[in-house]
C-alpha cells in the first residue's frame, strides 16, 4: 500500500523525517531550557538567540577562518558557552533572588542585542552553509530517501539529550546539580560552591543552545532572526510537556516535530498554528503539562 | 581543658526587620557536646543558621579556631569544617539514599569512610538506591547525621535530631554522640528533649528570647533540673 | 533605606495639567512638533498604560499584548476600508474585537501563573500572528494600506490632521482617565488585594479569576483603542503591529516609565517612541539600542523613572524577593 489518506507513503515518510529533525532540534534547545529553568529558575529567552549565534558562529569559522563543520561543532558551543557563562556572572546573578519576571526581561533585552548586532553585522537574509564533505547524499530506503545529514542531526542531537540526562541523573556531579535545585542554601551549607555550579549550568545550557545552532547552520538559512522564531516554538512546548522534567521536554519536543511535519502534509496552512493550539488543549485539560510535577501553578 | 573551638561574642541577628538574636555570647571547647536549651522560637536554630551563614544579617562575631566565620562566603564556613544538620534533616527528594551520603564533599582528613558509615548505621546500606525521602524520619536522622561525618568536619551542629523519634531511636542516637565525642568530635546540640540533653552534654546554655539567660554544667542542671525543665515548659 | 528624590502629589499634578495644556496647543505649532508624532505617542502612551493596568497594577505580566494592538487596528482597517464604515464604528469594532481576543486569552492564561502566564501570552500572541500572516485581506508582509480616515460621524473629515488630533487626545485622555477611575475604585481594591495576597482573597470569596479575566479585557480592549487610533493615523495595519517585537517594546514602556504609577508607562512611551523615531535614520541600530537600554533599565532602574521620583522615601516599593 502506497498512500495514506491519499497521500503517498514517501510523502509522509519524508515530512515525518524533517518533523522529527525539527523535533530534535526543538528537544535540545528545550532540554537547555528546562536545565536553566529548574536550577536557576529563569526563563531564558535569549536561549533562540544562542542558537543563532551558534549557527553564525559556524559559518564565520568557515567564511573568515576557513575552519570546517567540524571543528566548529567543536569549538563554537565552548566559546558561546563561554559567553554565556560571563553573561550569567555578571548581570543574570544580580537578578537572583527576585520576582523570575526580572530574569525574562533582561533576557529578552539580551536577545534584541544579539539579534540588531547581527543583523547590522550580517543584515537580514540568510547566509547559505554547505553540508560538511563526509555527510553529503542520501540512502535510498525504498519508502523514502533519507538525506544522510539529517539522520546526522538526528543522532546527533539524541546523543546529545541522552549524555546530558546521563550527566545530571547518574553523575556526582548532576547530583550536586539536583541537590542544589532542591534546597539551594542547605546544599550551599556543605561547602558546595553552589554560584559557580550555577553559571556553569547555565554555560553549558547555552553552549547546548549553540550546538544546536551549529548543527542547523547547514539546513535554515543563517539569519538573526532564526532563533526568535523557534524559541517561541520551544516555549509552547514546554509548557504543553511540563517544566520539571527534563524527559517530558524531550518527548514532547519530538512529538511536536513529528505532530507539525504531519500537519504540513495534510493542512499545510496550520502547520505554524498547530503547536500553539495544541498548547491551548493541554491549558485546558491539563494545565499542569503532560509531565509536569512542577510545583508552581 | 581543652582551648576552645567555636567562640561567640555579642552575636546579634535578624529576620528582615526584625530582631531575633540580641547579644550572644558562647563558647564551645574542643571535644565537648553543649547543648542549647530553650522553647520554641527562643533562637536557637537561629544562632545554629548564623554559624552556617544561612542567616546572613548578622553582626558580632563567631571565630572557629580563631578564624572568623562572619566574613566568609555561605559555602566556605562548611569547608572550614563545621558539618550541620538541619531540623528538618535536609533530605534531598532528588537523590537516592547514596547520593545524600556522598553529597557533601571532603573538606578534612580523618573524616569516616563510606564503608565505615554503613557499618554504623546498617539500615542506610540497605535502602541505598532508594530516594532519600522514602526513608523513616528515624532513618533520614541517621542519614543526616552520617553525611556530616563523611566530610571530616570537626565540629558537628544538630538541630533537635531526637525530635519526633521512638525512644528506641533517641536511644540510638544517644549512643552514637557518644561514640563521636569517644573520637573528639565536637558538638552543639540544640534540643527541646532536657532529659536526652542531660543525660549527654558536658554543658548546656539556656536560650530565651534571643538571649543567653544562664549557663551551667551537667551537675548544675541535675541539682537544679525541676527548675530548668520549668522554664522550659516541658 | 535610602532617601530618594521624591516629588509631592501637588507638584505631579501640576505638571500634568502642563502637559495636557502643552498637548491641547501642538496642531498649532507644526513648526516645533509634528502633530502625528505626538498622536502616534498619544497612541502608544495609552497603550502603555492600558497594558500596565495588567502588569503593574493587577501584577500579571503578559508578553503577547501586540496581539490585542494589532488585531483592533487590522478590524479597525476591515471595517472602514472593506465594509466602508465611519471610523467611529471602526474603533468601536476595533476595540470590542481587541475586548473579545482578552476575553479569550485572557481566560486561557490565567489558568497559569508568573512565568507561565507569560509564556502562555507569547505563544497564543505568535497564533495571531501567524493568523494574520495567512488571512487573506490582511495583506502579508505589505499590510493593510490606505485605510481611509473617513469622516467621523459621516460629518467631520479626519483627513484633516488636526481633526485627527484632537481625536486621538480626546480618546486617549478618556482612556487614560478610565484607568484612573479603575485603580481607585472598589475593583481596583480587589484587584490590589488579589496581587497582594490571591490565597487570602479567595479566602475571603472574592471570584479572584473572574476579577483577573475582567482586568484582562479591559487592559485588551484599552490597547485595542490604542491600536484602532494608530490605524486611522497611519492608515495602515501592518504585522509588526502584531509582532512579539511590539509586545517587548510596551514592557519596556512600562518598565522605562514607571509600573507604580498609572501614568508612568506614558512617560516610558514617550522615550522609547521618541528614540525611535531618531534613530530610525540609522536604520539596523534601533533594535539593539533598545535592547540596550532594556537591559540596563532592569539592572538599575526597576521602578522605573517616574517611580523613582515619586516613591516614598522608604523602601516599601522594594521588589519582591523570593524566599528561598
Amino acid at each position: 500500500m502506497n498512500e495514506i489518506f491519499g497521500m503517498p507513503l514517501s510523502v509522509i515518510a519524508g515530512q515525518t523525517l524533517l518533523g522529527l529533525v525539527n523535533g530534535c532540534f526543538y528537544a535540545v534547545l528545550s532540554l537547555g531550557l528546562a536545565v536553566i529553568f529548574g536550577l536557576l529558575r529563569i526563563v531564558n529567552f535569549a536561549h533562540g538567540a544562542f542558537f543563532m549565534a551558534g549557527a553564525f558562529g559556524a559559518w564565520m569559522l568557515h567564511r573568515y577562518l576557513g575552519v570546517g563543520y567540524w571543528v566548529a561543532l567543536v569549538v563554537v558551543p565552548v566559546l558561546v558557552g563561554a559567553v554565556g557563562a560571563g553573561f550569567e556572572r555578571s548581570l543574570l546573578r544580580k537578578l537572583r533572588g527576585l520576582d523570575p519576571i526580572y530574569g525574562l526581561l533582561l533576557t529578552f533585552g539580551l536577545v534584541l542585542v544579539l539579534e540588531g548586532g547581527f543583523r547590522l553585522l550580517f543584515g537580514s537574509s540568510g547566509q547559505p552553509y554547505p553540508v560538511p564533505e563526509s555527510l553529503r547524499g542520501s540512502v535510498q530506503l525504498g519508502f523514502m530517501i533519507l538525506p544522510i545529514y539529517r539522520a546526522w542531526v538526528i543522532a546527533a542531537a539524541l546523543s546529545c539529550c541522552l549524555l546530558s540526562w546521563w550527566l545530571i541523573e547518574r553523575t556526582p556531579l548532576g547530583a550536586k546539580l539536583r541537590a542544589a535545585t532542591e534546597k539551594t542554601v542547605l546544599t550551599q551549607s556543605f561547602g558546595i560552591n553552589v554560584p559557580l555550579l550555577l553559571t556553569l549550568t547555565y554555560g553549558v545550557g547555552i553552549a547546548l543552545a549553540a550546538f544546536a545552532g551549529v548543527l542547523a547552520a547547514p539546513i535554515l538559512h543563517v539569519n538573526p532572526a532564526m532563533g526568535s522564531n523557534l524559541v517561541i516554538v520551544v516555549f509552547a512546548i514546554v509548557v504543553i510537556g511540563g517544566m520539571g522534567s527534563m524527559f517530558g521536554s524531550i518527548v514532547t519536543a519530538l512529538v511536536i516535530g513529528v505532530v507539525e511535519g504531519w500537519t504540513r502534509v495534510f493542512y499545510s496552512e496550520a502547520s505554524s498554528t498547530v503547536i500553539f493550539v495544541l498548547m491551548a488543549l493541554v491549558l485546558l485539560l491539563r494545565p499542569k503539562g503532560l509531565f509536569g510535577r512542577e510545583g508552581p501553578a | 581543658m581543652s582551648e576552645a573551638l567555636l567562640v561567640i561574642r555579642d552575636l546579634c541577628a535578624w529576620y528582615g526587620p526584625s530582631q531575633a538574636l540580641h547579644g550572644i555570647d558562647l563558647e564551645v571547647r574542643s571535644g565537648e557536646i553543649v547543648t542549647l536549651l530553650g522553647r520554641n522560637g527562643a533562637g536557637k536554630s537561629t544562632l545554629l543558621k548564623c554559624v552556617m551563614g544561612i542567616v546572613s544579617q548578622r553582626t558580632g562575631s563567631i571565630r572557629l579556631a580563631g578564624r572568623d566565620l562572619l566574613g566568609l562566603a555561605p559555602h566556605e564556613v562548611g569547608r572550614a569544617g563545621v558539618g550541620y544538620c538541619p531540623d528538618d534533616r535536609g533530605i534531598y527528594a532528588s537523590l537516592s539514599v547514596r547520593e545524600n551520603l556522598l553529597l557533601p564533599p571532603v573538606v578534612a582528613g580523618g573524616g569516616m569512610s563510606e564503608a565505615e558509615l554503613m557499618a554504623l548505621f546498617p539500615n542506610l546500606k540497605a535502602r541505598a538506591k532508594s530516594a532519600g525521602t522514602q526513608l523513616s524520619g528515624g532513618e533520614q536522622q541517621m542519614l543526616a547525621i552520617a553525611r556530616i561525618l563523611r566530610t571530616g568536619a570537626r565540629l558537628l551542629l544538630l538541630d533537635e535530631p531526637t525530635e519526633g523519634l521512638a525512644p528506641v531511636l533517641v536511644e540510638r542516637i544517644g549512643e552514637v554522640l557518644v561514640d563521636l565525642r569517644r573520637r573528639g568530635y565536637t558538638i552543639v546540640l540544640v534540643e527541646q528533649n532536657v532529659h536526652f540533653a542531660a543525660e549527654l552534654a558536658d554543658r548546656h546554655y539556656l536560650i530565651e528570647s534571643g538571649r543567653v539567660a544562664g549557663c551551667f554544667d551537667s551537675a548544675a542542671l541535675a541539682a537544679d533540673f525541676n527548675r530548668v525543665a520549668a522554664r522550659l515548659g516541658v | 533605606m535610602k532617601r530618594r528624590f521624591a516629588l509631592p502629589p501637588a507638584a505631579v499634578r501640576l505638571f500634568i495639567a502642563f502637559a495636557v495644556l502643552a498637548l491641547v496647543v501642538v496642531p498649532w505649532l507644526p513648526q516645533v512638533v509634528y502633530p502625528v508624532f505626538v498622536m502616534k505617542l498619544l497612541c502608544m502612551a495609552l497603550f502603555a498604560c492600558a497594558y500596565n493596568l495588567l502588569l503593574g497594577f493587577g501584577g500579571i505580566m503578559s508578553f503577547g499584548h501586540a496581539a490585542f494592538f494589532g488585531s483592533a487596528a487590522y478590524i479597525t482597517g476591515l471595517a472602514t476600508k472593506h465594509a466602508g464604515l465611519t471610523p467611529e464604528v471602526g474603533i468601536l469594532a476595533g476595540t470590542l474585537g481587541a475586548a473579545l481576543l482578552g476575553a479569550l486569552i485572557g481566560s486561557l492564561a490565567i489558568r497559569r501563573q508568573g512565568i507561565y502566564l507569560a509564556m502562555i501570552t507569547l505563544a497564543l500572541a505568535q497564533m495571531v500572528y501567524f493568523l494574520f500572516l495567512q488571512l487573506p485581506f490582511t495583506g502579508a508582509e505589505d499590510g493593510m494600506q490606505q485605510i481611509p480616515r473617513g469622516r467621523l460621524f459621516g460629518v467631520i473629515d479626519l483627513r484633516d490632521d488636526r481633526a485627527l488630533y484632537y481625536l486621538v487626545l480626546v480618546l486617549t485622555v478618556a482612556g487614560l482617565a478610565l484607568i484612573h477611575r479603575v485603580v481607585n475604585a472598589p475593583f481596583g481594591h480587589v484587584i490590589v488585594a488579589i496581587r497582594e495576597h490571591e490565597p487570602r482573597a479567595r479566602s475571603l470569596g472574592y471570584p479572584v479569576d473572574r476579577y483577573k479575566l475582567v482586568l484582562f479585557v479591559l487592559s485588551a480592549a484599552l490597547s485595542g483603542l490604542a491600536g484602532s487610533m494608530k490605524a486611522l493615523v497611519f492608515q495602515l495595519a501592518a504585522l509588526t503591529d502584531v509582532h512579539w517585537h511590539l509586545s517587548g517594546d510596551v514592557v519596556l514602556m512600562a518598565l522605562l516609565g514607571g509600573m507604580q504609577s498609572v501614568l508612568g508607562p506614558a512617560i516610558g512611551a514617550a522615550v522609547v517612541v521618541s528614540l525611535q523615531y531618531y534613530l530610525d535614520a540609522f536604520g539596523g541600530w534601533v533594535t539593539l539600542v533598545t535592547g540596550v537600554i532594556f537591559m540596563v533599565c532592569v539592572m538599575t532602574f526597576r521602578s522605573g523613572i517616574a517611580g523613582a521620583l515619586t516613591r516614598p522615601a522608604d523602601d516599601t516599593q522594594a521588589p519582591a524577593r523570593r524566599p528561598d
